[in-house]
């Protein structure tokens, strides 16, 4: 592309689209090497925050897709709530230990890398054989400048059941969690602090 | 150049890919959990990313959804693993396997 043909296409574009150009040739090698690192590091809270990171990177994707409501969810419930409790959950169970890297299952590994060299030929034959071109529409303007107040509006109306539905499936995992982690009736582990503290008179 | 929404649907097979494999090689529960985490992620941003090309809220709506059965997998999830964690002292899902025929 010569000097001339690049001024050129940059002169048509306004000052948003370039910095979501620049945003996104940043941020998305960056999401997938984190993805990458999560998957192969040997350490599971390595593993943790570089899924944090990952997460971050979605979060901006989203800004720059017009969905500022569910940006700033990601950030919150994603980034701070649920990767939060895995790492109570890594400190919780030990996080000397390395995971175990010989194979259980013999040629598992191959297999493993054929299926997912052919599901990621799959969905990218199928992102290119609908081509999905253009640049969609201002959904700002669909949302009358407020996204927060447009999401609000539909979650209230046309997603009121579902919404209440779901209000109740945060209820019975939580009290489902309770009883999963309540431990009385059932015998200490061996040499945890709880049973020390039994046998001490 | 612009960026369109179809180069976040690329980004996002790719990063629902390295979830699956994730998945496959893996043998630590909790990071299966993470490679979960990272699918329905990805999963997330194909949704909103056809909302803006169809310049459609509903999308944003199904996210947000998916969002709020994530934390609720998550809780009972790691629930579970912390129960077994106490029965096996381990992590690994290969030492899960009593049901073996």
């Amino acid at each position: 592309m010569s000097p001339l043909h690049a001024g050129a296409i940059l002169a048509a574009t306004t000052a948003g689209e370039r910095a979501e150009l620049v945003f996104f040739i940043i941020l998305a090698p960056l999401a997938v090497v984190t993805a990458l690192g999560m998957v192969l590091n040997r350490h599971a809270v390595y593993s943790a925050l570089l899924l944090v990171v990952n997460f971050f990177c979605l979060a901006a994707f989203y800004v720059f897709l017009q969905a500022q409501f569910l940006a700033a969810v990601q950030v919150i419930v994603y980034a701070g709530a649920i990767m939060v409790l895995f790492l109570f959950v890594l400190m919780l169970l030990g996080i000397s230990r390395e995971d175990v890297l010989h194979e259980t299952i013999r040629g598992q590994r191959p297999a493993a890398a054929v299926l997912v060299v052919l599901l990621l030929a799959g969905t990218i034959w199928a992102l290119f054989a609908h081509p999905f071109s253009g640049l969609g529409a201002d959904l700002n303007r669909v949302a009358g400048n407020d996204n927060v107040r447009a999401i609000g509006r539909l979650l209230f109306t046309r997603y009121v059941f579902a919404f209440e539905a779901t209000g109740l499936l945060l209820v019975v995992a939580a009290v489902g969690a309770l009883v999963l982690g309540k431990r009385a009736g059932r015998p200490l582990p061996r040499g945890s602090a709880a049973q020390r503290e039994e046998q001490v008179p | 150049m612009r960026v369109e929404p179809s180069w976040y649907l690329v980004l996002s097979a790719l990063l629902f890919t390295i979830g699956v494999a994730g998945v496959l090689i893996r043998r630590n529960a909790i990071v299966l959990f993470m490679c979960v985490e990272l699918m329905l992620n990805s999963v997330n941003l194909s949704f909103i990313a056809f909302s803006k090309l169809n310049g459609d809220l509903n999308g944003q709506i199904l996210s947000f959804f998916v969002m709020v059965v994530a934390a609720a997998e998550v809780v009972v999830g790691l629930g579970i693993l912390v129960a077994i964690f106490r029965k096996r002292s381990s992590a690994s899902v290969d030492d899960v396997n009593l049901l073996k025929g």
